[in-house]
């Protein structure tokens, strides 16, 4: 029984870390009153960045870990600029943000299969980054595995929990975010562009989806298909809402999707008799059933969130 | 107090214009203000006096105009530039950020709280605290915006403003989402404030500008007609300059229509959203072709007698007889079928549908009947022409009837649900809070429309707070207190004193 929760454990925590970071990044965009639905394009190009890079560096014979490094700072930037784009047609042209963002993610998993087929194409992988135990803990017994025992970015994901929730709640910042998705004729009241913020929190939560993708295809998968996402970010838009726009929150539901994942999985290499379509379905059936009977309590959720703001629009 | 450290010894615009589409929201306006003096602006809903102050505090840029502060032109990019020049707003609608605290919502504009990028809380509950003993404004700092009642969130604003350090405060219509009692305390407050800050106080309340300002300053259709010393003129005269001829609110005749009991309220029992009993017990009748005033300090189950009635709330006990039949629980729709019509308290969230133009909202509850529409098609042409009627017959002020209906003033909206309601023909009318932050103007056409309907033969169940409204228009009087009818006054003989006393629910026979 303890191998059985230990293997299940020991895949879950890296299973949740995309989901985890883009999660947090759709967290920065709706508290400010955004709703990005183009999550799934922007990690899809993220991914991409991630991976193209240092693809190419090691065919051109660069061989340390500096590419990777190179790779990341690429799907950060990309994921950024793409959320400002977002902005852009959003916030400056003021589009309906739902309609904006099944655009965004049909472009950015379009343009990044696209650019992928052309400058590469077939089955390409890298190497990857390498898990980078944490001297001593990772010694641990079981826990240690479980725990101490992953890529950087994995750490990197579970430290911003409490950053974010910091930012959140202490920041001038994450003051500014939060009160643009409830009020933002308030927030403007007093002198501080709307706009602004939301711009900026939109780069925040781009930048931690292009990472998202990057870790996929980095340190999950180690290559680059098209169908590589296959609708995390959706489900990552889905926990924002599980998790109650609070980090803490979203890294719980990110936990209990990915490892009732593995769960499946699981069910399905031990052979016991259920349909395995009816374990695919188990994470996200779930997750509905959740959000069904979750405190429905909005009074602190961004309430004006979806709404362009219009100074001289009085509804 | 850093930052407004230079004092404003004046303030003055100077041929102020602001167009929005398809309106001239001020025209070509000039005043100044002194060092510690209280200017009242008046107007109608919708003179233009909230666009102007909006412009001042660098909320909108003035297609025309300039204003001056000690002489000096200066140019407000945004709020902060205001606040930065010692200027400060409390805002119509309340600029509060519900999710937040008091403290948190007072530290979002307040430079002094956040230092390399973490905001110091400390910082403002020190600057509260200095603000609460100098000008005896006590809120909870810790307390979420959304617990606050209309009363106290003010208060934060008031704090708030003075926290940014306001020399020169602008109060737009501060009293008119307020209780009599809260009135009176802050009519108290600002006078004190007076002796350091200068004011413009903005208010339809003639009774309030003649206690409060030295001066005043009159908005009509976005030209200032009127400026000068408040002692000089009467109440009456003021309203004249208002609205450009005299009003008089019309008074009830009471003629009695002997009708029969149309809507019996029989031991009712609610609750409140908040859990308690709002209606206990509660009994009244209201004849046909008679106006039952309901006069009561808000907050007494005004709001849930109403909404029990419209099948809004669920009734927990008693009955509802309409014309004879229970209606009680039955759902709004039903309810509206029977023939009842409702003003409802909340006209921007109840009444109207803020983004639909004035047509749709007109059509609002008739949309799927044959008046509006024939085989599930609308009638888009009788809808026009029934709009453009009501527009002309209520003077609703809109550029025309595909206006979205939210972005008319207060007293438009008002007057857009009243055409709706009254053009249904109803048998019934619950009418709450019908003037409230009106105009006279608009008040008198209102209370003309509701006699009108009476003398017609409809009963109407008038609930208001302000004394002189269900003096001069109920035919009975009702007063409600902690859920239940104190007493039922004949609206010949009630007097204000009796009323007042039985409203803080004193009994004395
Ligand atoms: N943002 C806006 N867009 C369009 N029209 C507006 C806007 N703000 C005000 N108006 C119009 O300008 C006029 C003046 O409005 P307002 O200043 O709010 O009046 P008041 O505060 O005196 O009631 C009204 O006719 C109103 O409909
Ligand atoms: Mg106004």
């Amino acid at each position: 029984m303890i191998d059985f929760l230990y293997s299940i454990l020991v895949l879950g925590i890296p299973f949740s870390v995309s989901l985890l970071l883009a999660s947090l990044g759709e967290m920065y965009n709706q508290r400010a009153g955004i709703f990005n639905l183009g999550c799934e394009g922007v990690m899809s190009m993220g991914a991409f960045v991630g991976f193209v890079i240092p693809y190419f560096l090691i065919r051109a014979g660069v061989e340390s870990g500096i590419i990777y490094v190179l790779g990341i700072a690429g799907s950060l930037a990309a994921g950024a600029l793409l959320g400002l784009f977002f902005g852009v047609v959003v916030i400056t042209f003021k589009a309906p943000q739902g309609i904006a963002g099944i655009g965004l993610q049909m472009f950015g998993v379009g343009v990044a299969g696209t650019l992928f087929r052309h400058f590469i194409g077939g089955i390409a992988s890298v190497p990857g980054i390498k898990p980078m135990p944490v001297p001593l803990l990772s010694k641990i017994p079981l826990v240690g595995n479980i725990f101490f025992n992953h890529s950087l970015i994995v750490y990197l994901a579970l430290i911003l929990v409490p950053v974010s929730a910091w930012v959140m709640n202490r920041s001038s910042w994450g003051l500014r975010v939060r009160a643009c998705g409830t009020a933002p004729r308030a927030v403007d009241s007093v002198g501080i562009s709307v706009d602004r913020v939301r711009y900026q929190s939109l780069a925040v939560g781009g930048a931690l989806a292009g990472l998202a993708g990057a870790y996929l295809s980095l340190c999950q998968v180690k290559m680059f298909a098209d169908t590589l996402i296959s609708g995390r970010g959706f489900i990552a838009v889905a926990l924002v809402y599980f998790g109650r726009w609070n980090p803490w929150g979203i890294l719980w539901g990110a936990l209990l999707f990915s490892v009732t994942q593995v769960l499946q999985l699981k069910i399905q290499t031990m052979g016991i008799n259920v349909p395995y379509e009816f374990a695919v379905m188990l994470p996200y059936v779930l997750v509905i059933i959740v959000l069904t009977f979750s405190n429905k309590n909005f009074q602190l959720g961004p309430s004006s969130l979806g709404k362009a703001f219009d100074r001289e629009n009085r509804l | 107090m850093e930052r407004s450290e230079g004092r404003i010894h004046s303030l003055r615009v100077e041929g102020i214009t602001k167009r929005f589409p398809g309106v001239l929201a001020c025209d070509d306006i000039s005043m100044a203000i002194g060092e510690h003096e209280i200017l009242a602006l008046v107007g109608e809903n919708g003179a233009g006096k909230t666009t102007l102050m909006n412009i001042l505090m660098g909320l909108y840029q003035p297609d025309e105009g300039s204003i001056l502060i000690n002489n000096e032109p200066v140019h407000f990019k945004s709020p902060r530039d205001a606040f930065e020049a010692g200027i400060g707003m409390v805002h119509q609608r309340y600029m509060l950020i519900p999710n937040l605290t008091v403290v948190e919502n007072i530290a979002l504009g307040m430079k002094e709280a956040h230092k390399k990028g973490v905001m110091k809380l400390g910082e403002v509950r020190r600057k509260m605290q200095e603000v609460s003993d100098n000008y005896g404004l006590h809120v909870d700092p810790e307390a979420y915006v959304w617990q606050l009642s209309v009363g106290e969130q003010q208060r934060v604003e008031l704090v708030k403003t003075l926290c940014y350090g306001a020399r020169f405060l602008i109060l737009d219509e501060p009293t008119s989402a307020l209780t009599p009692q809260e009135t009176d305390e802050l009519l108290v407050l600002l006078k004190n404030m007076s002796k350091q800050l200068s004011i413009i106080f903005i208010s339809h309340k003639l009774q309030e500008v003649k206690t409060l300002s030295h001066k005043v300053s009159v908005l009509r259709h976005g030209r200032m007609t009127f400026s000068g010393d408040t002692e000089k003129y009467t109440p009456a005269e003021l309203a004249s300059f208002m609205t450009g001829t005299k009003v008089e609110l019309p008074v009830n005749e009471r003629i009695d229509m002997k009708g029969e009991a149309v809507l019996e309220l029989k031991n009712l029992k609610a609750r409140s959203d908040r859990g308690f009993f709002a209606l206990d017990d509660l009994n009244l009748t209201v004849r046909a072709g008679e106006i039952v005033g309901l006069a009561g300090v808000s907050g007494n189950g005004q709001k849930e007698l109403a909404e029990v009635i419209n099948g809004i709330r669920r009734l927990e006990g008693g009955e509802i007889r309409f014309f004879g039949e229970n209606i009680a629980n039955l759902t709004p729709g039903k309810v509206i079928e029977k023939g009842m019509g409702y003003i409802p308290e909340d006209r921007n969230t109840e009444g109207i549908v803020p983004s639909f133009s004035i047509r749709e909202n007109i059509i609002l509850k008739d949309n799927t009947t044959g008046k509006y529409s024939k085989k599930r098609f609308l009638k888009l042409g009788t809808i026009a022409e029934v709009s453009d009627r009501l527009k002309e017959q209520f003077d609703i002020r809109c550029p025309n009837t595909t206006t979205a209906a939210g972005s008319l003033s207060g007293g438009n909206i008002q007057k857009v649900i009243l055409a709706r309601e009254i053009d249904r023909s109803p048998r019934f009318l619950v009418a709450v809070y019908p003037t409230r932050g009106l105009d006279m103007g608009a008040a008198e056409f209102i209370h003309q429309q509701l006699l009108e309907l009476r003398n017609k033969g409809i009963g109407i169940l008038l609930v208001s707070e302000e004394l002189e409204e269900i003096m001069n228009l109920s035919d009975r009087i009702g007063i409600i207190y902690k859920g239940k009818i104190m007493d039922v006054l004949d609206g010949n003989t009630a007097e204000i004193k009796t009323l007042g006393l039985l409203m803080a629910g004193v009994k004395n026979d």
